[in-house]
């Protein structure tokens, strides 16, 4: 009972990661169809705000909740100068989108390792982080707990923006009826740059939630991207509820083939499985209907 | 003179002339052995080139796991050539180091020369065409199937690094003695392979042609610019895709088994994520849908990597990156489009000429996306 208690925490807790991961692509891939393969050079530069951030605040508690809100902002101002400079160029082509932010992506990792250094480095965590609580008598680590309540907060908050404020409304107009929206006297292009923008702040928050799990380095991005852009399109685009649902369902799945072979081979078969489900729904978890040809 | 240019069979035998001259006799007669085999390295790369033009160029299929099927030709000629040092029974040195000391089963058949020239241009091709039949029947295609095929490549390297016992692990599968019963360290030998690339290369991009200027090659590229309306007319876009990708990674897999005794190792680090889009790099400057430009592009970027890197290690990878913003951003053509851009450019000023470009040469605007915008 112990184990199955402790590998489904296991689960849920890679299912958080991934989840931050994937919350801004679900945004910015998932409602703008846009891919942005530096999303993880993002996470990686929220990774290293932590590590920054920590040199001049020495408090490692309150360097961590600086962290976050200084985290959120490095992500979107990247997010945004590649959205202006890039991205809006090339709306009509997602592919060569795909390849432009590869480079990007190149770029920014080498930018860091020339920064920072090609070797890891390590953020502190905060003393009341330390240590582990008992939860239905299995010990797990504090960390964990967090990054699992800063997912579900980030997933709160996000929902709550696109559900009930003004620019919400506008993301939300914009994606369903580009033309509409245009028309009734939104301004798309700057709905598009916001919304890059909260995405790209979210792949910041995910990156300083990393360095409470180990070490960070320059190329900290390209170990989640791939994963990340796979609970988007098991999700489904569209809405957020369906990268949440994938994300923890592939953390669990993963969990739990690990638990009775080896990390390897449980990737391999997630991927098996994906693809399976893939030929079930095509569409994802949650599609959205529409009329247009498949 | 202008009358045999325009001549398309004349045009092709006058190319097939200039190339196999300059990798025959010119390249073989200038450059160093060093040279040479690095110039062969290059050319196994070009073949994955060929296949990505022709899946990606043609078809639109934006395929970011050929690495994977680099890698299944790379590994298979890997294990024949580990097979055949350690001699009839013998045990691959690796095998001892982590493992038990004994060959696993799916080993065995690999001690036979044939058996794994056959598994090299067979097996990949058959895991291609199945795989390309099963998603793109579900109509899983642009941006998906990328990430589709990203993630197979993720797969692959993870698998590799994890099965160590059998695999080699991170180091790969490397210190080859012979290849085929030829000693690899006489520089005749070496010589022969450079020659069995360059010759490999040729046939594949003759290959090629054939297959756009056939009644096929129309066909792809109607699948990827109107695949809808390919359907409607009656034809199976999905079969249509899954061949041009078996095809792409046959050459990706045949480009792979040269690569081993020609440069000596095959690792993780040669077939995961990065590489396998690093590939494309060549291809996009070459120009993606030009039977030539993904050849000479795959070649200059290997050899722009190879003499950049080795002094300016730190700027090659800005180099690399900023090659693809540019070249993607603004040159989505390649460098073959050079030409069309600086034409269209004159018409707007000159009255327009009517010569009638390719139409197939074009790159046309990948299928809008899904989502959002062309809701």
């Amino acid at each position: 009972m112990d184990a199955v208690i402790s590998q489904t925490f296991a689960g849920l807790s890679l299912g958080s990661v991934l989840l931050l991961a994937a919350l801004g692509l679900a945004l910015t891939f998932g409602q703008m169809g846009v891919i942005n393969m530096a999303h993880g050079e993002f996470m990686m530069a929220g990774a290293y705000t932590a590590f920054a951030v920590q040199k001049v605040v020495s408090d490692a508690g309150l360097s961590l909740l600086v962290s976050l809100l200084i985290g959120f902002l490095v992500g979107g101002l990247l997010g945004l100068l590649l959205e202006v400079t890039l991205i809006s160029r090339m709306y009509t082509r997602p592919l060569d989108t795909l390849l432009v932010t590869f480079g990007v992506a190149l770029v920014l990792q080498q930018l860091a390792r020339d920064i920072f250094g090609a070797p890891n480095v390590d953020v502190r965590a905060p003393a009341w982080l330390s240590g582990a609580v008992p939860i239905l008598g299995v010990d797990v680590p504090k960390t964990r707990v967090f990054i699992l309540g800063l997912s579900i907060a980030c997933v709160v908050a996000l929902s709550l923006v696109l559900k009930l404020t003004p620019l919400g409304r506008r993301i939300r107009a914009t994606v369903q009826n580009r033309d509409l929206a245009e028309t009734s006297g939104i301004s798309t292009r700057a709905t598009d740059r916001l919304t890059f923008f909260i995405g790209s702040g979210v792949a910041g928050i995910a990156g300083v939630a990393l360095t409470l799990l180990g070490s960070i380095g320059p190329t900290l991005g390209t170990n989640y991207i791939v994963d990340a852009f796979l609970v988007v399109v098991v999700g489904g685009i569209g809405q957020l509820k369906g990268a949440v649902i994938a994300a923890f369902a592939l953390g669990l799945l993963q969990a739990t083939i690990e638990y009775s072979s080896t990390a390897s081979i449980a990737k391999v078969l997630v991927f098996v499985v994906i693809v399976a489900f893939l030929q079930v729904r095509p569409q994802g978890i949650v599609s959205v209907r529409t009329r247009s040809l498949a | 003179m202008s009358g045999l240019w325009r001549n398309p069979t004349a045009r092709l035998w006058v190319g097939v002339a200039i190339a196999a001259v300059v990798l025959f006799v010119v390249a073989p007669g200038t450059l160093s052995v060093f040279r040479l085999n690095l110039l062969a390295k290059f050319l196994c790369l070009a073949m994955v080139a060929v296949g990505i033009g022709l899946a990606w160029g043609r078809g639109g299929m934006l395929t970011l796991g050929q690495g994977v099927f680099f890698g299944l030709g790379g590994y298979m000629m890997a294990m024949h050539l580990k097979l055949a040092d350690a001699g009839p029974g013998g045990v691959p040195d690796f095998m001892s180091l982590y493992g038990d000391g004994t060959v696993p089963g799916w080993w065995e058949p690999f001690r036979s020369p044939v058996f794994t020239i056959v598994a090299i241009v067979v097996l990949p091709t058959l895991i291609a065409a199945l795989l390309g039949l099963a998603v793109f029947t579900r109509r899983v295609r642009g941006a998906y199937f990328a990430i589709l095929s990203q993630a197979l490549a993720a797969a692959f390297a993870i698998l590799l690094i994890g099965q160590q016992k059998v695999t080699g692990g991170t180091n790969g599968l490397n210190g080859f003695q012979g290849f085929f019963g030829f000693a690899l360290s006489d520089p005749a030998n070496k010589q022969m392979l450079y020659f069995i690339a360059a010759g490999t290369l040729l046939v594949m991009v003759l290959l090629v042609r054939l297959l756009y200027r056939s009644r096929y090659g129309e066909l792809l590229v109607a699948v990827r610019d109107q695949e809808n309306r390919v359907r409607f007319l009656g034809y199976n876009p999905a079969l249509v895709k899954a061949a041009a990708f078996a095809v792409a990674a046959c050459f990706a897999s045949i480009g792979g088994a040269l690569f081993v005794p020609i440069v000596g190792i095959i690792s993780p680090a040669d077939v995961g994520v990065v590489p396998s889009i690093v590939f494309l790099v060549g291809v996009a400057i070459g120009g993606r849908a030009t039977l030539l430009g993904p050849v000479l592009g795959a070649i200059a970027v290997s050899w722009a990597e190879s003499s950049l890197s080795e002094s300016f290690p730190s700027f090659w990878t800005y180099f690399q990156g900023g090659l693809f913003i540019v070249v993607v951003a603004f040159l989505p053509g390649g460098l073959a489009s050079l030409g069309q851009v600086w034409r269209k450019r004159r018409a707007v000023e000159a009255p327009p000429d009517d010569e009638a470009d390719d139409p197939a040469a074009v790159v046309a605007e990948p299928e809008p996306s899904t989502s959002g915008r062309s809701a």
